[in-house]
């Protein structure tokens, strides 16, 4: 097949799978210390108008990433304060939060850049830039490789391999360190953390802290990578697509890695079949292309595609039962 | 957290003989004196054995040592030293690690993880597991506990479960070790080999407390038994200067009430109602509970079954009232058989006559959230006084049928429209007995009539019993209070390890050979 | 999320409920002075925008009856023990349903035989897109809410789908069906008040908020009047009791979703058959969310809904108006007040509910907590 083609598939795989990477491996952390993080879109979300509007007004980077980190980071803190601290409903306060940061960053964004909602483009002083932008000019000329390895894995920016490190660090926080074996066994089985003597509550903050910050890394590659500004709603799903990666990967970082890739990929595959006529099948209709990461996990959860198990205290808010 | 769990030091041994004294422990969960001036003294080295009935105060006493409460008076002294356990690390700081009845362990972990877990040498796992790796492995070796290191805990049979359990709290240098009720899930074999385990550690220099109520297995393996009656001690003695039916006097106690002089004997009982033949239940774990039991029920009459908690009346009342479905065994009942493939199921029990106060009124007897009226319907919502064929319940009839229910049976507050949730315990259990014996059943199963109920609701409670009994009804009656079954019962069948021991008129049964056939042994 | 044992019934009914919604209108009026605006001239305007004008109150009752829907949707639910997240989807199916059906007989048939098949039809179609994920979960244990979501996706798609590449009104730019016969469309309240000789402003309110007061009605009923009702309340509010009473969990985790599911297909009547008269995408706008929210502040109680709905109405409309009247207002902020309130009714309840009990013991007299 035309190597410049696959080239440029592969770099839109990537492309398009780093937010939901980024939000799965959040969601991941979450989940596994037991906390159903529904609200994986609000956060994104908040992030990128966040950084957006601190890209725009201080004209900093590092403002912008910070302002993103930092409010994705404090709304993971609102969703432990009504489910770790005050036992709430998981799924409630996680839908709760997408319609606030839906509904706020619209509202804010509006009144502060009346834009009808957008933020102005930020100059590509504040955004990321690839890291090695030669790289796919020098590889040209390299037959077989030159596309796949310039278009599709080097022309990238950072946060691109930020998300694809993070993938072995995850895996290793969680299986490698003491806080990771805790954290893994306070979603399954918190009454025995709490007996064992560490505290339940500050394990799932810290998940929830983590998470915060992924889900915050998230929001600001899609202002800070991909487009150049906020567009209300910009995030399109996108958290409830990295939902489903995370399930559709067993709640593992190496398993949601594939997951997130064949959505990039599936998504990179839809935009170039459009009015591509397949044999046998004719034109392949965008719409299931689009629906099949959805109907997949759908599979995966009826348990038709090997069995998806949940960490056992997933969602059930942990009381102390003795004083 | 990276404190290691070393040994915590030590007062020398030769200070003290004994390993525990808890001495006057006085505790109170609101109006219930769980503990009464209870004091308990162990000697190090020994293993010993903590018996008596469920509500006895065991429980409570073991959970004040370990941390779990604080005692509201009374003192607590580890290796001669007084100390204050205010929760269960400074428990497992003074050495002292206990080995719960519901095991607290990660299924999807290994051994080696749910015993490292809290007390890991290192931040860094790869650190971490061989220290602990090999700790356990010289443990595994010194006490002869051996458990496969790297399989999940949830693939392991439930002895090496326990064995893990037991490993936590060696792990982090318990030298007292306290096991609630060990030997409930184990098998014969297994039992024997945690025997030879607590042996080995006693002669280590270790320190066992049994809670149990097993009464041959405190013969078979302790050095001292003390028992526990009514939140306080009642007797305490070496194993060697006492035998079974004395240890099971002293749990049951000597205030029993035989039946009060005027009460109306049921006169000669008549046709058979309930018949259940060899009954076999295995529960999901594996851990048989009902092995061959088989009983009948014949109209007016009451049968208690009686016994420690725990040795498989639960699981018979499940399986009589269609809750359960048994192995094997066969089940006759006014007239219709059952067979496990097609087993009783509650509807049917209920057409068939049969009505079902359960043990668990929470849970199973009541909607807590639904309003009284709506309680009094349930399991009949589709009986025609009811609802229509159609469905639609005639709500003005069930609520005047409640009141006239609370009437009867002196539920009070008398408000139908009262959430279930809101009467006291005595008055929803008696909100429960008006929706069974309300319909007068063929037959009664019951469990727990009186469990958290007051004295006045007892008596009328009794008495509704009685009456039930005189008008022709089969009454199954359970309930770990003898006093209960000795005043109500004409029969009582005992039951000990899921099988029944024996069976006696009530004339017949004195608290020895009861005691006898509670602790499982035949009468001679 | 409801608290039957903490407080007395018209506590948790009433007073809770406006507890919570006073703390949301507080964050958001906190958001409103946030972005420079005058939080009482936008709620003057609001309320006026609401319910100021005949037909500013005709587009309140409009919205409000897409929101009776699916509030009850998730109500219903709730009562069976499940959160239905789905109802977004539901709807889209249930338009969908009514829609096809239009497309396909409306020329054929009289309205007396074409709107009531539209209803069916709309019912049937929520149903059967909410029965998959029940089954799911009852027999398969796959988390009901995760395959709620992803069915609410799948149902969007699958519009886009069918209207793109089948049902598009052919030589049409936009994308929607042909527009169906007259017989498919719901009179306009206006056109029926006319009837009785009421001169009414038209707006998009038709005869479907009938049906939405007779659905309140019907749940109601179906709920605490029927042995189904009982049934279902029973297994949501303790499976060990209902098991014990010899009632099938699983059918009724099944039936909760199934009626669940028809309420919600029912928004589809609304705006389908009462309002575009034709296919079009995004016609449910956010209202299986909303429905959440409604079913939170009117404690899972067919009256609470009703007047939940009729808030969320008001503001939905009010927030339209106050978009034209002041500068820089958007309908987002009704968004964010009604994630605000999703939040404190439903994820901090734990936090409101049990400060309301203190307070209560300490003001009112012993009788009056049993109420």
């Amino acid at each position: 097949m035309d190597e410049v083609l696959l080239g440029s598939l592969l770099g839109s795989t990537l492309r398009v799978a780093t937010p939901l990477l980024l939000c799965a491996l959040a969601g991941l952390l979450s989940e596994r210390s037991g906390v159903v993080d529904i609200g994986l879109e609000g956060k994104m979300l908040s992030a990128a108008f966040a950084a957006a509007a601190a890209g725009a007004a201080t004209g900093s980077l590092g403002w912008a990433l910070l302002a993103g980190l930092g409010v994705a980071l404090v709304l993971s803190w609102v969703h432990g304060v009504a489910c770790v601290s005050h036992s709430g409903d998981q799924v409630v306060s996680g839908v709760a939060l997408n319609i606030i940061a839906a509904g706020l960053t619209a509202v804010l964004g509006a009144a502060w850049f009346r834009q009808g909602g957008q933020t102005p483009a930020l100059a590509d002083s504040v955004r990321l830039t690839p890291l090695w932008p030669d790289a796919v000019a020098a590889l040209q000329g390299v037959p077989w490789l030159g596309a796949l390895l310039g278009q599709g894995l080097l022309g990238h920016n950072a946060l691109v391999y930020v998300a694809l490190a993070l993938v072995p660090a995850v895996w290793w926080v969680l299986w490698r360190t003491r806080f990771g074996l805790r954290l893994r066994a306070v979603g399954e089985n918190p009454a025995m953390v709490e007996a064992a003597g560490v505290s339940v509550t500050r394990m799932r903050y810290a998940a929830l802290s983590l998470n915060g910050l992924l889900c915050g890394l998230a929001g600001c590659y899609l202002v800070l990578a991909q487009s150049a500004s906020f567009v209300p709603n910009m995030t399109a799903g996108r958290g409830f697509m990295a939902l489903a990666a995370l399930i559709f990967g067993k709640w593992h970082p190496v398993g949601a890695l594939w997951a997130c890739l064949l959505f990039g990929f599936l998504d990179a595959v839809a935009i170039r079949l459009q009015g591509v006529v397949l044999p046998v099948v004719g034109e392949v209709p965008v719409q299931w292309v689009q629906a099949l990461p959805y109907i997949l996990t759908v599979v995966l959860l009826a348990g038709f595609i090997g069995k998806a198990v949940a960490p056992k205290a997933l969602g059930i808010p942990y009381v102390k039962e003795r004083t | 957290m990276s404190q290691q769990a070393k040994a915590p030091p030590v007062a020398p041994a030769h200070a003290t003989p004994w390993a525990v004294e808890m001495v006057d422990i006085h505790k109170r969960f609101g109006a219930v004196r769980a503990n009464h001036g209870a004091t308990l003294r162990v000697r190090s080295g020994t293993i010993h054995a903590l018996v008596g009935e469920n509500g006895a105060g065991k429980s409570t006493l073991m959970s004040i040592l370990y941390g779990f409460y604080e005692a509201d008076s009374g003192t607590l002294r580890v290796n001669g030293q007084p100390v204050r356990i205010r929760n269960a690390q400074d428990a497992i700081a003074l050495g002292l690690g206990m080995v719960h009845q519901h095991f607290m362990l990660v299924d999807t972990m290994t051994a080696l993880d749910n015993v490292m877990l809290g007390a890991e040498s290192s931040a860094w796992l790869h650190k971490a597991i061989p220290a602990a790796r090999q700790r356990l492995q010289d443990l595994m070796q010194a006490t002869g506990l051996h458990v496969a290191l790297d399989t999940p805990v949830g693939d392991l049979p439930v002895g090496d479960r326990q064995r893990v359990e037991i490993l936590k709290a060696l792990f982090r240098g318990a030298k007292t070790l306290i096991l609630d009720e060990p030997t409930a899930v184990l098998t014969p074999q297994e039992m024997a080999q945690l025997f030879e385990v607590l042996r080995r550690l006693r002669a280590q220099g270790s320190t066992v407390i049994l809670i149990t109520h097993k009464l041959k297995e405190v013969m078979a393996l302790c050095d001292h038994v003390t028992v526990m009656r009514a939140g306080t001690v009642v007797h305490e003695t070496p194993v060697a200067d006492t035998r079974v039916d004395a240890l099971a006097q002293a749990m049951v106690g000597r205030a029993v009430h035989l039946m009060a002089p005027g009460m109306a004997l049921a006169d000669k009982a008549g046709e058979v109602r309930l018949a259940a033949q060899d009954l076999h239940l295995t529960d999901a774990w594996g851990v048989p509970r009902l092995k061959g039991v088989g009983l009948q029920l014949r109209a007016g009459e009451i049968v208690g079954v009686a016994g420690v908690s725990g040795n498989g009346q639960s699981e018979l009342l499940d399986v009589l009232s269609g809750l359960t479905a048994p192995q094997s065994g066969r089940l006759g009942l006014n007239g219709q058989t059952f067979e496990p493939s097609a087993w009783l199921n509650p509807t049917q029990a209920r057409q068939l006559g049969l009505a079902h106060v359960p043990e668990d009124r929470h849970a199973r007897a009541l909607v807590m959230g639904f309003e009284a009226w709506e309680s009094a319907a349930l399991g009949y919502e589709a009986w025609p006084e009811n609802a229509t064929a159609w469905g639609w319940m005639h709500r003005r009839a069930m609520q005047t049928h409640t009141a006239d229910l609370m009437e009867r049976f002196d539920v009070r507050p008398r408000d139908p429209l009262l959430v279930s949730a809101k009467f006291s315990g005595g008055n929803q259990q008696k909100l429960v007995l008006a929706r069974e014996l309300g319909r007068a059943p063929t037959v009664l199963l019951i469990g727990q009539p009186t469990r958290g109920v007051d004295i006045g609701a007892i008596e009328f409670i009794h008495g509704q019993l009685r009456r039930l009994r005189d008008a022709g009804c089969a009454v199954l009656l359970m309930s770990s209070e003898l006093d209960e079954i000795l005043a109500l019962a004409d029969r009582v069948v005992v039951m000990c390890q899921g099988a029944v021991t024996g069976e006696l008129p009530v004339a017949e049964c004195t608290e020895t050979r009861l005691g006898v056939l509670m602790a499982g042994g035949p009468l001679t | 999320m409801n608290h039957p044992h903490l407080l007395p019934r018209w506590a948790d009914l009433v007073v809770l409920p406006l507890i919570n919604l006073a703390v949301a209108l507080l964050a958001a009026g906190a958001v409103v002075a946030l972005v420079g605006q005058n939080p009482t001239e936008v709620l003057q305007a609001l309320v006026h925008g609401a319910v100021g004008t005949p037909r500013n109150l005709s587009y309140t009752l409009y919205y409000a009856t897409s929101f009776v829907f699916t509030g009850l949707a998730v109500a219903v639910a709730f009562h069976g023990g499940l959160f239905n997240i789905g109802g977004e989807g539901q709807a889209v199916l249930g338009g969908l349903g009514a829609g096809l059906v239009a497309l396909w007989w409306s020329a054929h048939l009289p309205a007396w035989l074409m709107l009531p098949l539209m209803v069916g039809a709309a019912a049937l179609a929520g149903m059967a897109w909410a029965t998959v994920p029940a089954y799911l979960q009852a027999y398969r244990g796959s988390h009901i809410v995760i395959t709620t979501i992803m069915f609410n996706f799948l149902a969007s798609t699958l519009l886009v789908y069918l209207l793109v590449n089948w049902l598009k009104a052919p030589g049409s730019m936009s994308v929607e069906s042909a527009p169906f016969a007259d017989s498919a469309k719901l009179p306009g309240v206006h056109h029926m008040l006319a009837w009785l000789g009421v001169e009414w402003p038209s707006s998009p309110l038709n005869a479907s908020v009938l049906l939405a007061v007779a659905a309140a009605v019907g749940v109601h009923l179906f709920l605490w009047r029927t042995r189904a009702g009982y049934r279902l309340r029973a297994v949501g509010a303790s499976e060990t009791a209902a098991q014990y009473a010899g009632i099938h969990a699983k059918r009724q985790v099944l039936l909760a979703m199934a009626v669940s599911g028809a309420l919600a297909g029912l928004v589809g009547v609304n705006e389908i058959a009462g309002v575009a008269g034709r296919l079009m995408l995004d016609f449910v706008a956010g209202a299986g969310f909303t429905g959440i929210a409604v079913a939170l502040m009117g404690r899972n109680h067919p009256l609470g809904i009703v007047l939940a709905s009729l808030l969320f109405g008001a503001l939905f409309q009010g927030g339209a108006e106050v978009a034209f009247e002041v500068q820089g207002f958007t309908r987002d902020m009704v968004v964010t007040l009604q994630g605000f309130i999703v939040l404190f009714s439903g994820a901090m309840s734990y936090v409101l509910a049990p400060v309301l009990a203190r307070l209560l013991v300490r003001l009112l007299p012993e009788g009056a907590r049993y109420g």
